[in-house]
């Protein structure tokens, strides 16, 4: 064991893990739940279920609008996990807007902020990391302007090539970017490439899907101009995520989705827009979904993310240390735990990794299979599919242990 | 489901599977893959009055998927064009040697199949519907 995995100790782990109902259920076949799909979606602390269910029972209004008392607690609430959500981010609270998920966070500034300032012969850099809903975005706001997209290549141990940086951002409008690989695990130095895509001229764009849930993140330090985050994997509920961008930029950039709320005057022929943030929320928000988040921003803060990165570090460097024992198994990405974030793809063999998910879940232990969204990537990788793993808050080096010896057992059941 | 994969014949077929590889001028062929699993196949045919004389197939993608198809091309070796359009899920399961499969996994186990039919009809006077009532 390395030195850093001794300081989170196992009942700190017990602790957390006793605020997670579903962390005490069995699987049908009478096995403990060995949940190492965080990556896809976390589970919720009973903080953020409470949270639901007492703006369902006691104060369901909607917002912004009603004068009477239980819409003004929802308005509150609602407002009041922006605030939170800002300062988990280190934003100010104008600056937080409330989308589905990252995936229309990245959507919102492709088509308010690109399709307005990029055009022909304009350049979009990327790179060859991405998840799907960075990439297809921006492969039709290419097709629909005459832009170029752009990537930036990986080495051998799947970390971004930035000897190049310079030289690929000349004609950029825009970096689209991912903070954490969601394959790989790889955690994109942005200290490096948001001042230089600046120095270029180019707006930085970052995918923090998998990043927010796991480190700290601060906006203004970094003095990034867009990030995108989704609630589902920090803990909150599915169906909200948030748009992080700079005051000044959203201010200038026309609305995405148009209708109520997100109006100030509307007659037969014009309309004027409302105020920031509210000028990119047409329509009722998921006004429970907004407040979960909160409570789940909260959860987060109490333990702190300084932890919740520390006991990261410590479970990736033990289960890459475990994995690396196990005969057939081939690990992708940074081979250091903290260059990565608590996510970790791997082969087993010839075993299909589909095959070795129904293994384990006859074992209770629930990772991954297939491409997870970066179909292009693992083409780059030679790979049709892989299995992943990936870790939260609640995992412990017994699921490590569950999940080596799940792979164990497949092995011998492939004869490998 | 897991208890598939016990199964020796299943590792057997997705390991050496039969009537794999490419015929030289098919008379039918269609290749189709699974998006969400990224599995694909494509199935070769050459027909002679009506009835399938050979076949072969091409695929990436998980033992149940593969020895599947593999254990459908010698099933389907001999029979008419219409007579593999009649076939179905069940036949597939059989083939397998199990009743019990989960639903994200019936979709590999039946690609085959789909391929195998679409080849078919390429080869039918007028588009057939499988069991289902679907053209796909």
């Amino acid at each position: 064991m390395t030195a850093g995995i001794s300081r989170i100790t196992d009942s700190e782990v017990e602790r957390i893990r006793a605020d997670f109902p579903i962390l005490a259920t069995r699987t049908s076949k009478g096995k403990p739940l060995v949940y190492l799909d965080s990556a896809a979606t976390s589970q919720k602390p009973r903080a953020v279920i409470d949270a639901l269910s007492r703006y369902y029972e006691s104060y369901n209004a909607n917002i912004h609008r009603g004068v009477y008392e239980i819409a003004e607690r929802a308005t509150e609430a609602f407002e009041g996990a922006r605030a939170r959500i800002a300062s988990f981010l280190n934003a100010e609270r104008e600056e937080i807007i409330f989308t589905r998920n990252a995936t229309e966070a990245i959507n919102l500034v492709c088509h308010s902020w690109a399709l307005t300032n990029v055009r022909a012969g304009d350049a979009i850099l990327v790179t060859r990391l991405e998840h799907h809903s960075n990439i297809v975005p921006w492969q039709l706001l290419a097709e629909k302007t005459g832009a170029e997209l752009r990537f930036l290549e990986l080495d051998g141990n799947g970390r971004v090539v930035l000897d190049d940086l310079e030289t690929k951002l000349q004609g950029v409008k825009l970096v689209a970017i991912a903070h954490a690989s969601n394959m790989l695990g790889t955690i994109v130095p942005l200290q490096q490439v948001i001042p230089a895509a600046h120095a270029a001229g180019a707006l930085v764009l970052v995918d923090g899907a998998q990043a927010a849930p796991h480190f700290p993140v601060d906006v203004k330090a970094l003095d990034v101009d867009f990030y995108a985050v989704s609630g589902h994997k920090m803990l909150g509920p599915t169906g909200i995520g948030t748009l992080y961008g700079k005051r000044s930029l959203l201010e200038a950039m026309p609305p995405f989705l148009a209708g109520g709320d997100m109006i100030r005057r509307v007659t037969y022929e014009h309309t004027t827009f409302n105020e920031l943030p509210w000028k990119f929320e047409a329509g009722t928000s998921d006004i429970a979904g907004a407040i979960g988040l909160g409570a789940a921003v909260d959860y987060l803060q109490g333990l702190g993310m300084p932890w919740v990165r520390e006991h990261e570090i410590a479970l990736t460097s033990y289960a890459l240390e475990r994995l690396a024992d196990v005969p057939h198994l081939s690990l992708y990405g940074p081979k250091r735990a903290e260059e990565r974030g608590g996510v970790i793809a791997f082969t087993l063999g010839d075993a299909h990794p589909h095959d070795i998910a129904s293994i384990l879940d006859s074992e209770g232990v629930c990772i991954r299979a297939g491409h997870h969204c970066t179909m292009p990537l693992h083409d780059l990788l030679g790979l049709t599919a892989t299995a992943r793993a990936s870790f939260y808050i609640y995992n412990t080096y017994a699921d490590v242990d569950a999940l080596v010896e799940a792979l164990e057992k497949a092995a011998r059941i492939f004869k490998l | 489901m897991d208890e598939l994969f016990y199964r020796e014949y299943i590792l057997e077929h997705y390991r050496n599977p039969h009537n794999y590889g490419r015929l030289e001028n098919p008379d039918l062929s269609y290749e189709d893959d699974n998006p969400l699993c990224g599995d694909r196949i494509r199935v070769e045919l050459r027909v002679g009055g009506g009835r399938i004389t050979d076949i072969r197939f091409e695929g990436k993608g998980c033992a149940i998927s593969q020895a599947s198809t593999s254990m459908l091309t010698d099933t389907v070796k001999g029979m008419t064009l219409e007579e593999t359009l009649r076939l179905g899920k069940d036949d597939v399961l059989e083939n397998l040697g199990t009743e019990n499969i989960s639903a994200a996994r019936i979709k590999c186990a039946t690609l085959g199949l789909k391929v195998l039919k679409e080849a078919a009809l390429g080869g039918m006077p007028q588009a057939w519907p499988d069991e289902e009532g679907q053209r796909r």
